[in-house]
């Protein structure tokens, strides 16, 4: 310690009297936390965690609908397109529906006709995109897409009358006929079982008969996917737009079913952190009753004792919201991954409500005790009655 | 003496007990309620699922093909083959019977609607609508209002008695024809009224909607059904699911059998229901694994999170008890009291506190789970007696946990500077 300067009592007076009057505030709000650092600790750390696990809930319950409502989408389209009163839709019409979707959802164009097999037996025969079904059909359970033009995809019930050891077969419509190679088989346990899917190429080159129906997967909330569908009707006059009623209800009342559960939790989950939040901050504050009959003794008013502590308790608690914050995400992102093997997208529209809250359940807990103690004389806590 | 001791703590120190109690009390409530709700959340939300309809479908064995195109049956109504209406009740008498929650026979016949002067050829669907069936003793309700809840009827869903004459009409075929519900048309010949307009969004929309019974009447075949749609309560297909049951050696066919997946349940309605077909409807059961296997992971990370929260609080809430009780200890200590009786005092406080506020904590979990149950489900969720015993341990060892480390530092310190009220 050679050299140290040595301060007078005069210095001290001196630089005391040139500090900002908040410095002494400052001080004491520093040096009190760090005298009892075990306990502040405890407190900032229970707030922390309250935050985090309030975080957590709250991303996860605004991101709950993008997430489940991905895996919805695999139950496949919620809107269908169709040509008015049966007629058939314009061939730029999947581009117009591209062009309305911009990447949120998929389409996939298809027409049906009914063909005959060589013993005059009638059959559906679908003309689609394959490409675009193994996308949008995901349950279809297929031994092999076909992959060049002329194969055909036969539906499971259909296989072993048409195609019963997987040689090629002849279909007509009006009179016109196409040779077929079967590239396998498709089951899906519903109608396309009775079905022979081939391109849509294909399909127009034999019979010239165009695409009837687009099928749509939309992702979005309900409002969004409202919002694509008049969208839809806007730009295709000549078409039909409806909702697939079956997926679109289904899918609104089991997300609405979860997430008002999740919300019962997050409600849960929250009053028991600020419940830990609560008791740790009142415990620590209760302690200090010492601190606060010195300074009454010392002639503190008690606005000054109230704005030292809630002061106090605000620090904790925006430093408390701010690193569980981080915290939060950081648990909604894990959780994201190991459950919907999706990134949780970090909302920081939360952290304004997170730390409100925090900073409101700390004011409490400090106010609860300090107001507790006020009526009782500085005398009798310095005592220790 | 110790037990006075205990005794004297808990009615001197009423406030301070009574927080330590609140808290044990609000944690164990909320980690029941939440653990009860993770443990129910799959049936509930399976059988929410069962608004996306049936995921079975049961055909005759011997059927040709169907060729059905933009809601018009273009196969005529009596080829291929059939199922007996008289064998429906059987379906609740498979193994799995309790989780077959609807049931709809359809038949398809082609006919001429007229009205007004015009004719129309439309394909009628004869169905449920909502019958009661009985098989042995219990009585249960099949029909399309369970299995296709998606279907909406303006006006009133006709009458299913033996000789009705009651139909429905598909809205864009009501529109085609100009007919408004409450009206009279003929149909194949004989009269009916329309007691309502039918809105599915998918072919129904175009076809004519009647009770089974006057569909079989049209066709001239008595008992004819088609098709059998079934919805049931079914576990996530795994790689066990998809092995063929005849390959399987006798205890894995059993435990293949025994477990509900849509394979095993369509195997049993194949037993169940002579020369038919069962399989399931895959858009709807492949996709209802994938996302209740979601919904499920979700409720149970959930479930970690609150029971670490309601751990943090219990410890949280006894450490600062602990702490205002150093004088205390101090005093014990003086007295010539040794560290073993110290802590032994003050865990039994605790253990005390822990059973009381687990036991409260548990009927109140149970009754909160109960009450989100009624709200969000619209049916019970009960807590099983057997949590009981594991959730008041639990609330034992976070209340130790947590007061483990005060005790500590409360029975290492000297008395001296406890006694002084330093530290």
């Amino acid at each position: 310690m050679t050299g140290a300067p040595f301060r007078s009592a005069q210095d001290v007076a001196a630089s005391r009297r040139n500090a900002a009057p908040t410095s002494m505030f400052l001080r004491m709000l520093v040096r009190a936390a760090w005298l009892r650092r075990g306990r502040a600790l405890a407190a900032l750390w229970a707030m922390i965690v309250a935050a985090a696990v309030a975080t957590a809930m709250l991303n996860l319950y605004q991101d709950v609908q993008v997430k489940l409502g991905r895996e919805f989408r695999n139950y496949g389209a919620n809107i269908m397109v169709v040509g008015k009163d049966g007629a058939s839709l314009p061939t730029s019409a999947v581009t117009q529906v591209e062009s309305v979707l911009r990447g949120r959802g998929l389409a996939s164009p298809f027409a049906l006709i009914v063909g005959r097999r060589n013993d005059g037996q009638p059959l559906v025969v679908a003309g689609v995109d394959f490409d675009r079904v193994r996308q949008l059909d995901r349950w279809w359970s297929v031994s092999a897409w076909p992959s060049r033009p002329g194969q055909a995809l036969i539906g499971i019930r259909a296989t072993p009358e048409i195609a019963p050891q997987g040689q090629s077969f002849d279909l007509t419509f009006r009179g016109r006929s196409i040779h077929l190679a079967p590239a396998g088989t498709v089951r899906t346990g519903a109608a396309e079982d009775s079905r022979i899917f081939i391109s849509l190429s294909d399909l127009v080159a034999w019979t010239g008969v165009q695409l009837s129906t687009i099928e749509v997967a939309a992702y979005g909330s309900p409002q969004e996917i409202a919002g694509i569908m008049s969208e839809l009707s806007q730009s295709l006059p000549v078409a039909e737009v409806r909702p697939v009623r079956q997926i679109v209800e289904g899918e609104a009342r089991v997300l609405g079913k979860t997430r008002s559960t999740l919300l019962a939790a997050t409600a849960l989950i929250i009053l028991t952190a600020a419940l830990c939040v609560l008791s740790t901050l009142m415990g620590w504050v209760f302690d200090r009753r010492r601190d606060f009959a010195i300074m009454k003794a010392l002639g503190a008013s008690a606005r000054l004792l109230h704005g030292f502590f809630a002061a106090e308790a605000a620090v904790v608690g925006a430093g408390g919201a701010v690193i569980g914050f981080a915290a939060g995400i950081g648990i909604a992102a894990w959780i994201g991954r190991v459950n919907f093997h999706a990134a949780v997208t970090p909302r920081f529209s939360i952290l304004p409500m997170v730390m409100a809250g925090s900073i409101v359940v700390t004011l409490l807990s400090a106010i609860v005790p300090i107001s507790s103690l006020r009526r009782i004389q500085p005398a009798a806590i310095l005592r220790g009655e | 003496m110790f037990v006075r001791l205990v005794y004297e703590s808990f009615r001197r120190q009423k406030r301070r007990k009574l927080l330590a109690g609140a808290a044990i009390t609000l944690g164990v409530t909320v980690a029941t309620a939440m653990i009860a709700v993770a443990t129910d959340i799959g049936d509930k939300i399976n059988r929410e699922l069962r608004t996306f309809g049936a995921n079975l479908l049961v055909t005759p064995e011997d059927d040709s093909l169907d060729v059905e195109m933009g809601g018009i049956n273009l196969k005529p109504s009596s080829e291929g083959g059939f199922l007996d209406e008289a064998d429906l009740p059987k379906i609740k008498g498979i193994f799995w019977h309790n989780n077959i929650t609807g049931i709809s026979p359809v038949l398809s016949v082609n006919a001429t609607v007229e009205s007004g002067g015009q004719t129309q050829d439309v394909t009628v669907l004869g169905t449920y609508f909502r019958k009661q069936l009985s098989f042995g003793k219990q009585s249960f309700t099949a029909g399309v209002r369970t299995t296709h809840p998606w279907w909406r009827v303006s006006g009133s869903w006709p009458d299913e008695g033996e000789r009705s004459r009651e139909v429905l009409l598909g809205e864009r075929l009501a529109a085609k024809l100009g007919i408004r519900r409450g009206s009279d048309l003929t149909l194949a010949r004989r009269p009916v009224r329309v007691t309502g307009i039918l809105s599915t969004g998918t072919s129904e929309d175009d076809q004519v909607v009647a009770p089974l019974a006057l569909a079989q009447d049209i066709v001239g075949k008595p008992g004819a059904v088609r098709r059998i749609y079934v919805s049931a309560l079914t576990k996530p297909e795994d790689a066990f699911a998809r092995r063929d049951p005849k390959s399987l050696s006798g205890a894995m066919y059993d435990r293949w059998y025994c477990s509900p997946y849509p394979q095993s349940i369509a195997y049993q309605l194949q037993e169940a229901i002579p020369h038919s077909h069962a399989e399931q409807i895959r858009q709807v059961a492949q996709n209802e694994g994938a996302i209740l296997t979601r919904i499920e992971g979700l409720i149970f990370l959930i479930t970690l999170a609150a029971l670490l929260a309601s751990a943090l609080a219990v410890s949280a809430a006894m450490a600062t008890t602990m702490f205002e009780r150093r004088a205390e200890v101090g005093l014990m200590k003086s007295l010539g009291a040794g560290r073993a009786a110290v802590a032994s005092i003050f865990f039994a406080e605790a253990s005390l506190l822990a059973i009381v506020g687990g036991l409260v904590g548990f009927a109140a979990g149970g009754a909160l789970a109960h009450q989100i149950g009624r709200s969000i489900f619209d049916s019970q969720i009960t807590v099983q007696p057997v949590l009981l015993p594991v959730i008041v341990m639990i609330a034992v060892i976070v209340t130790f946990a947590g007061s483990a480390a005060a005790i500590r530092r409360a029975v290492d310190m000297d008395p001296v500077f406890a006694l002084r009220g330093e530290l």
